[in-house]
């Protein structure tokens, strides 16, 4: 470690359900095998990553209501599979997505605390909050939750975790047979939390894990995600990944967090990024192309852009130009469970002009506007190029890490790990051995 | 000829063992159940046993037993989440089936049923579901304001959740996903189903998020022998764990043919617990000596057996012609009661020529003698048709 040199944490994505996961790539295995897991999970820990990250889907997505069938699609349930790591892994943070809208705080904190047990330290909360009706049919309680009221209720489900997790004093961890018996006026475990949104009450059963609270990330990114994070969260998987974007949010949320009593090396800012590299600068892009046309087939085009339109453009070519008639904003929207398409309907008309002025101003095809749109990676070159540039985000203060996100499951990380990584601790700038056991010493959280 | 069919041998992890008090035994001073090395050595013993499974039981209040002697009063002690547990020791076995607890009555049908699939995928088709039932309405305040359905009533429910859960395992078909290069499908949708379901309980959708699981349907285990559990258990369960007294054995029975269901189609297991030493006035005095330290005589749901392996063979055995499948001991203590299981009642079973030698499966299902079972959704036709009329 070189003195004055900003730090970096890294972690791993688990690749996802969507269309950055190349499955056509001869490479591409299973997304469903345990081995997969275990690969991805092993590599990182070899290259001495603070945390393993896996995404949540609570429902399949769908498209024009029919189930959306070009990308992969077939997940484990994170807790369960991240217990099952913490069985082949030593170091490594385990790291789940939970949304707090469909989950219920008790069994959540209850798992999450037993993970932290049985792992050592190691387990991680990445709290995302949705108010997703399409979701909310494949749970008892449905669409229950406006959107308004998503961080209301995840405010008070953190909360509540809080409560549980604290229920339990430090020196109450272990009993001791011989030891025996201790007055107190309060039972260990008992809690009661009581709010608009949640009202639990009972025993928490789990004595405080080894972190006294698992570690928590946030990845919201309105205003009200963002002060969300900076009342809460430990680190926020943000999703500005260019090096202006990046000051610009980091500058923002580290000042929000005064208001909360806490400093700036309190929140870590951890964007996701993708990645290519090649031998050389060039064919790392060529390589990079390639990439992106696997990303995006032709009827990948075509279904991205009814996400805007809102209607059957199966008859267009995606090699042709955009459609020439207008997004239609009266029918139900057709694709469910995107975020992406969530947020594209917001503007529909403004976005398709945009849309078809770039396209006819750079002569693109449809395929190739979606293209220069989604799948641009962020970073691209040889493993010197590529650290350097990691490096350069971090000294900048655009970020204080990345959550690396492959494209091949499961050895998308394996050249990162072997080429980029030993450059990076050359530069001084991460780790060579873990420091600590638990993921709050590896993230440097108190 | 008649052939005697295979005996099964199951073993329910709790804690330091089954009596309240087995805690406060010199030899648990070791026992950890908060640290991953304490299930991983239990499951580890269990394995080299050559057991069908274990259960990872899980309760959601602590224990609050009374002393009934002067001196250190028991008090509350930790406990983990079942699944957590199972899903952490199962790759640190290749053999042994591993049966998680949880409730139905608190728990989202469609979480349980991808976590438990999830087991099955990490442990490569040995995983199982105790589903518990009788949750007090008190508890349904670890949920927030909802009610938790009181009397028989309470059981109702739950067979509705298992349904769920049973219907979004088989919500994929087990070749749905296709990598098809030519048309960029990566599954295809005519074999993944949404289930629909509708009910007085609960209104799914589906289809899960989870892949349909090595074994099709993992296995589901239901203790209740009697009363409202047992017709939810010879409804719904693969394994039935019910105490071996009276004529609980008929009374089993007569509820899978209410059910519709076949003797054959179920396991039935002995639900005991066990206090094993080298003579049996040494396990009656231990036991004795634990209940002393807080007595548990009008407590256990099981039976009780005291003395020493071999006899116990000799009980497994008259159960096993009595028409159980086999038993579910409860190690009074562990690691004392499980070894003396696994490395003594397991060699005298063998040598009897009436248990395994090795394991002769690699799938829970398969270790059972149950057939994987056929997907409810079928050839996808359904579904083509429902796309056509749209």
């Amino acid at each position: 470690m070189s003195p004055g040199l900003r730090q970096m944490h890294l972690a791993a994505h688990f690749p996802g359900v969507n269309n950055t996961t190349v499955w056509s790539d001869p490479e591409a295995g299973s997304h469903i095998d345990f081995s997969s897991f275990v690969h991805l999970a092993q590599t990182a820990e070899r290259a001495k990553f603070d945390l393993f990250f896996l995404a949540e889907g609570l429902r399949m997505r769908e498209h024009a209501g029919r189930l959306h069938e070009l990308d992969v699609a077939g997940r484990p349930d994170n807790m369960t599979v991240l217990a099952a790591l913490a069985a082949v892994t030593d170091r490594i943070g385990l790291m789940p997505t939970i949304t707090t809208t469909y989950h219920e705080p008790h069994e959540l904190a209850r798992q999450l605390a037993s993970l932290d047990h049985l792992s050592g330290g190691r387990a991680g909360w990445n709290v995302v909050t949705s108010s997703d009706a399409f979701t909310g049919a494949n749970f008892r309680r449905g669409p229950y939750l406006r959107y308004e009221q998503r961080y209301e209720r995840g405010g008070q489900f953190i909360e509540a975790a809080n409560a549980l997790w604290d229920s339990w004093r430090d020196d109450e961890q272990r009993v001791d047979p011989a030891a025996a018996a201790v007055g107190h006026g309060t039972p260990p475990g008992a809690f009661a939390f009581t709010g608009s949104q949640v009202a639990i009450a009972g025993e928490f059963t789990v004595p405080r894990c080894p972190q006294g609270r698992p570690v928590m990330l946030q990845a919201g990114d309105s205003t009200d995600g963002r002060e969300f994070a900076a009342r809460y969260a430990d680190g926020i998987f943000s999703r500005h990944g260019t090096l202006e974007a990046g000051r610009r949010f980091y500058a923002d949320v580290k000042a929000r967090l005064a208001t909360y009593g806490r400093s700036p090396e309190d929140l870590l800012i951890l964007p996701g990024a993708t990645f290519v590299l090649g031998d050389t600068d060039a064919e790392a892009h060529e390589l990079a192309q390639e990439v992106r046309r696997r990303q995006v087939s032709g009827p990948h085009a075509i279904m991205f852009l009814e996400q805007l339109w809102n209607r059957d453009l199966s008859s267009y070519d995606p090699d042709g130009s955009l459609p020439d008639v207008e997004p239609d904003l009266d029918s139900d929207v057709r694709a469910q469970g995107s975020a992406q398409a969530r947020s594209l309907n917001r503007d529909a008309l403004a976005t398709a002009r945009e849309w078809r002025q770039r396209a006819e101003a750079e002569g693109l095809s449809i395929r190739e506007l979606v293209i220069a749109m989604t799948a641009r990676q962020t970073f691209i070159g040889s493993p010197a190029t590529v650290a350097e540039q990691l490096d350069l985000h971090v000294q900048s203060h655009a970020c204080d890490g990345f959550i690396l996100v492959p494209h091949i499951t499961p050895g998308g990380l394996d050249r990162f790990a072997d080429d980029v990584v030993p450059l990076l601790q050359e530069r001084g700038v991460f780790r060579s051995e873990y420091e600590g056991t638990t993921l709050r010493e590896h993230l440097g959280l108190r | 000829m008649f052939r005697t069919p295979q005996l099964h041998l199951a073993v329910a992890l709790e804690s330091a063992g089954w009596h309240p008090a087995a805690w406060r035994e010199p030899q648990a001073r070791d026992a950890d159940p908060l640290s991953a090395r304490h299930w991983v050595e239990q499951v580890r013993e269990a394995e080299r046993g050559l057991l069908d499974f274990v259960t990872i039981e899980d309760r959601r209040r602590l224990h609050s037993g009374t002393a009934t002697t002067p001196g250190p009063a028991p008090r509350a002690r930790g406990r983990l989440d079942a699944i957590m547990i199972a899903a952490r020791v199962a790759p640190h076995t290749e053999g042994v089936g591993i049966v998680a607890a949880a409730g139905t009555t608190l728990t989202e049908p469609f979480l349980l049923s991808t976590q438990i699939a999830t087991l099955d995928f990490v442990s490569r088709g040995r995983a199982g579901w105790l589903a518990q039932v009788p949750t007090s309405p008190r508890d349904a305040a670890y949920v927030g304001p909802r009610s938790v359905p009181a009397g028989d009533a309470r059981f109702d429910e739950p067979a509705e959740h298992i349904d769920v859960v049973r219907g979004l395992w088989d919500s994929w078909e087990d070749d749905a996903e296709i990598r098809d290069a030519v048309t960029h499908r990566f599954f295809d949708r005519g074999r993944v189903h949404h289930i629909d379901h509708e009910g007085r309980h609960f209104a799914i959708t589906g289809p899960s998020i989870t892949p349909r699981p090595p074994q099709g349907q993992p296995v589901i285990a239901v203790r209740g022998g009697s009363g409202p559990a047992a017709a939810l258990a010879s409804s719904q369960a693969d394994v039935i764990i019910a105490a071996p007294k009276g004529l609980a054995l008929d009374r089993i029975h007569a509820a899978l043919a209410a059910a519709g269901r076949e003797p054959a189609d179920v396991r039935v297991l002995a639900d005991v617990v066990a206090f094993l030493d080298r003579d049996r006035s040494a396990a009656t005095e231990r036991k004795d000596r634990l209940d002393g330290l807080e007595d548990t005589r009008d407590r256990s749901d099981a039976a009780v057996y005291t003395g020493t392996a071999l006899e116990l063979a000799d009980q497994v055995m008259a159960w096993h012609e009595l028409g159980y499948s086999g038993v579910a001991l409860r190690p009074g203590a562990v690691p004392h009661d499980l070894q003396a299981i696994t490395r003594g009642l397991v060699p005298e079973l063998v040598r009897r020529g009436v248990f395994r030698r090795r394991y002769e499966a690699d799938t829970l299902r398969g270790l059972l003698g149950l057939a994987r079972p056929e997907n409810r959704f079928g050839s996808g036709e359904r579904v083509a048709v429902r796309d056509a009329a749209r």
